[in-house]
């Protein structure tokens, strides 16, 4: 066996490392999905009546609904009807400090390396942790509160600003957008909500920690993100998952709307369970994100994609307003069976209106990647721009890369670029580091760093360190 | 009645009119697939392969599949439709009726050049072999094709011969009221060494609506070296889906270069695949298009052997109202190492009523390879318009020699210097270029 056989063996062949199940007393209500179910949530959650009709509206659409086959992965579908569409840890008390959390669940967080008080001190980053469905802390809010800066969860902003969730929830990602955002709009249990004040530059970066905890409960986010004309806002979502041996499903809809000159950088590095070296179990992540620029306004989402068992998702960009931007930064890493479709759309519709796509993606193991990519340029959509680039790195030789860019173009003074490779580290390229004295191993990870880089640039700091560790965690043996 | 059941009524009389002539196991391929076709029905644009163009205007139409009377044709009638000035042999087909009287056939023991028809009653044992081998059974126009058309060209050249003059065939329609849909089928069959190019072209007399439905199976031996060029200029009122299907052997190389003006519709499906290691393919093609009209290139292109080489280059402008698709696809199998796959498809858009939908797939499972895409959708170079109108050169005139020379790529492959002077006089016809005054500045 040659080295590069060997370290291709090793990352092939290594376990999940953050999987562990947390005991915490749930609230989980009987499994199934129908329409008392949703009133449940509702009551619960102690939600006015337009959003409980609301929901039942995106329910009785969903029904209707078949579960989209097109996208290029094969997986059981999971049974809806036995799923838990609520689980919410028992408050014991309203919760003020970290000393009122549950230990258990403060270890939790502990093993992921995520310290409430370490964020809170030393980074700045105000974290407001979901687990499972609802929000147990939050940090930083009244600092934010003095900017007149909303960040809470959105069963809290349901209560206490209804007139903006009402106004905004809904409006990009409609609900009967596809299959799972209908779901997710149906049965929503909690996620997070954040409203950006005019002219206001919000001081630190916000950020949400998911985790899927409950067995057989699937989580079904839902995050509103306001910028008000003007403003500005970085906002980082991570998650890791637990082992699990049945599939979990999830469904979440992040929605941005970024009004006039308002920009939002959106990052995410997602790293749910993604099945033990057989395949087997693993989470279903089936996330519809969309944003909205108004005139003038930006929208970057970056994400590092190295878990789930099947990934399916295509963050996406209306440049409604004139001048708007859209930016989409991606790394994806599929390893063992991992399967992942992903990409983005970019929906020219505002004059003068510009996107840039750089996508990476990394196919190790068995395991098949996809980029499925729409640029779409209207006919008003004067002096549009586009330039797209998806990058594929083939690991071994029973892994697939798939490319599926769409290009639609209906008016001239368009200009689009589009560029696509596919190839393996090169060889002369490693004999070059050998060569100078670095091993194999290390040179893999060199190049592959080196490979992502566009992309890991665009992490704010706390993250791009968070997501170089998954990327060597995901293809360890080959990352230095 | 509509189409699909006078396709039906139609295939019945065809079964009865040959009765038994056909070797059995051509019949039975026949009723296999016009099964297939009646299961299927024609594409819709809920087919992700057929997603931008529909269909359904045409296939609504009333056609007629009476037989057609022969209406007469003289040599002086076709001769602007072929290669000037090239000793070559010609396949004329009127009205989907083979026309030995001006065509021009060339048949010994070294290569056949003729119709189908011909082909069967003559060497069956080749017909045999190659015939319905290589056309998808899963597409319903190819199978309807497979079961329906028994008139075309064909072409058989033996081992290490090489055909001595191009080939140049031309289907002839001359129908005036009446919608007429037409299935034709070539096969083209290079023994290895063997080499051959060919011309191909659908032409319309009148303004009534023709349906072609056209299949090509070319067959390339072992070292073998093929050129098909594809001419679409025909009427407005013309529409053609055609499926040509290629396979190469060991060290071969193929071309399909196509030169799309105009037409209705057009939809052209390119297949290639390879047996042996070291083929070549190329696919060029360019689309100037003024209009309503719409074209469709999809190609696919399977590597599922080592070592082998595709190139394609497609490029396109389109004014007025009319609408491009590109679709290609190149599919590198697990054995495939050591594949190297190009495609490349540029743009421009000339009206703001035009459009272009392009769709560039790579879908690979092997890793030692060296696949890449590149798309780009946009206008001239400002700069180079300046400088060109700075050295005394119109603006007009300026567009027209960039838009010739971003059309030109495509024509570096093209040897038969009669053929490619038609082709660049052709091109420079449709963009309105001056020749003579490019000459005077290059």
């Amino acid at each position: 066996m040659t080295e590069e056989d060997k370290i291709l063996q090793e990352v092939t062949t290594t376990d999940y490392k953050y999987g562990f199940v947390t005991d915490i007393d749930s609230d989980t209500i009987n499994k199934g999905l129908n329409e008392d179910v949703i009133r449940l949530i509702s009551m619960k959650k102690n939600e006015p009546d337009w959003l409980l009709e609301w929901r039942l509206d995106a329910f009785r659409k969903f029904q209707k609904m078949t579960e989209p086959e097109w996208a290029n992965v094969t997986y059981d579908k999971p049974d809806l009807q036995s799923i838990s569409y609520y689980s919410a840890p028992k408050p014991k008390k309203t919760l003020e400090s970290l000393d009122e959390v549950d230990p258990e669940l403060l270890k939790t967080f502990e093993k992921l390396g995520i310290s409430l008080e370490e964020q809170k001190r030393l980074t700045g980053v105000a974290v407001d942790i979901v687990v499972d469905s609802v929000s147990v802390a939050t940090s930083f809010k009244e600092k934010l509160g003095e900017l007149g800066i909303i960040f809470c969860s959105i069963s809290e902003a349901i209560q206490e600003h209804p007139e903006l969730v009402k106004k905004y929830i809904g409006s990009v990602v409609p609900k009967t957008d596809n299959f799972y955002a209908a779901l997710n709009s149906a049965v929503f249990t909690d996620g997070s909500f954040c409203y950006i004040p005019k002219g206001t530059r919000c001081p630190m970066e916000l950020s949400t920690y998911f985790r899927i905890n409950q067995a057989g409960t699937g989580q079904f986010e839902r995050t509103l993100l306001i910028a008000d004309e003007g403003s500005y806002v970085s906002y980082l979502e991570g998650c890791t998952a637990p082992s699990r041996d049945e599939n979990q499903l999830h469904a979440a809809v992040v929605e941005l709307i970024a009004l006039d000159n308002a920009e939002i950088k959106y990052s995410t590095v997602q790293n749910w369970y993604p099945g033990n070296k057989e395949g087997k179990g693993g989470v279903f992540n089936f996330v519809t994100k969309r944003g909205i620029c108004h005139k003038s306004a930006k929208i970057s989402w970056t994400q590092v994609e190295t878990g789930s068992a099947v990934t399916w998702k295509y963050p996406s960009c209306i440049l409604k307003g004139d001048n708007s931007i859209g930016e989409f930064f991606s790394v994806a890493v599929t390893n063992n069976y991992q399967q992942a479709d992903t990409g983005t759309k970019m929906i020219h519709v505002g004059k003068n209106t510009k996107s840039t796509i750089i996508s990476k993606g990394i196919s190790a193991g068995k395991s098949n990647g996809n980029y499925r990519g729409l640029v779409k340029i209207m006919k008003g959509a004067e002096n549009a721009r586009n330039f797209s680039q998806c990058d594929s790195l083939l690991m071994g030789d029973q892994c697939g890369s798939h490319t599926f860019p769409y290009i639609e173009v209906k008016n001239k003074s368009a200009r689009i670029e589009h560029e696509a490779t596919t190839s393996k580290i090169g060889e002369d390229q490693l004999f070059y580091c050998n060569q100078r004295g670095i091993g194999t191993d290390e040179a893999i990870g060199l190049i592959v760093n080196g490979y992502c880089k566009d992309v890991l640039n665009q992490l704010p700091m706390e993250f791009a360190v968070e997501a170089q560790k998954l990327l060597s965690l995901s293809l360890e043996g080959s990352v230095g | 009645m509509n189409l699909q059941e006078k396709l039906s009524q139609s295939f019945k009389d065809l079964g009865s009119r040959l009765n038994g002539s056909e070797s059995k196991s051509l019949r039975e391929l026949r009723s296999r697939s016009f099964d297939y076709f009646k299961g299927q029905g024609f594409p819709t644009n809920q087919d992700e392969e057929w997603k931008y163009t529909s269909l359904n205007k045409i296939v609504k139409r009333d056609f007629d599949f009476s037989s057609q009377v022969s209406s007469e044709i003289l040599a002086e009638d076709i001769e602007p439709f072929l290669c000037e000035g090239l000793d070559s042999y010609k396949l004329i087909f009127i009205n989907g009726v083979f026309n030995k009287s001006l065509s021009m056939l060339g048949s010994n023991e070294k290569f056949f050049v003729g119709s189908l028809k011909q082909g069967m009653k003559e060497m069956p044992d080749i017909i045999n072999t190659h015939f319905g081998k290589l056309a998808d059974t899963k597409q319903s126009l190819v199978a309807l094709n497979t079961a329906m058309a028994n008139e075309g060209a064909f072409v058989y050249v033996k081992k290490g011969v090489k055909l001595d003059k191009l080939v140049q065939i031309l289907f002839v329609n001359t129908n005036h009221e009446e919608s007429r849909m037409m299935q034709t089928r070539n096969l083209f069959v290079l023994e290895d060494f063997a080499e051959a190019q060919i011309f191909e072209r659908h032409q319309a007399f009148n303004q009534g609506h023709v349906f072609s439905n056209s299949v090509t199976e070319s067959s390339v031996g072992n070292q073998a070296h093929f050129k098909h060029f594809k001419l679409q200029n025909d009427l407005d009122s013309s529409s053609m889906v055609d499926s040509t299907f290629v396979k190469q052997g060991a060290n071969s190389s193929a071309l399909v270069d196509t030169f799309a003006f105009s037409g209705e519709l057009v939809r052209n499906n390119l297949h290639f695949e390879f047996t042996g290691m070291h083929a070549e393919a190329h696919m060029d093609a360019i689309t100037l298009l003024k209009g309503k009209s719409l074209v469709d290139h999809h190609t696919f292109v399977d590597h599922a052997v080592p070592h082998c080489q595709s190139n394609q280059l497609y490029k396109g402008i389109y004014d007025e109202k009319s609408k491009g698709v590109f679709n290609g696809k190149v599919m590198v199998r697990k054995n495939a190492q050591k594949t190297n796959a190009f495609q490349q498809n540029n743009n421009l858009l000339l009206s703001d009523f035009s459009s272009i939908d392009t769709k560039p797939q790579l879908e690979i499972f092997a890793d030692d390879v060296a696949c890449s895409h590149g798309c780009t959708i946009g206008q001239l170079d400002e700069e180079a318009l300046f400088y060109m109108q700075t050295r005394g050169i119109p603006l007009k005139e300026a567009r027209a020699f960039l838009m010739f020379a971003f059309a030109g790529d495509t024509l570096k492959n093209i040897t038969i210097p009669e053929l490619k002077t038609q082709l660049i006089n052709l091109v420079a016809r449709e963009l309105k270029v001056d020749l003579e005054l490019n000459e005077v500045i290059t």
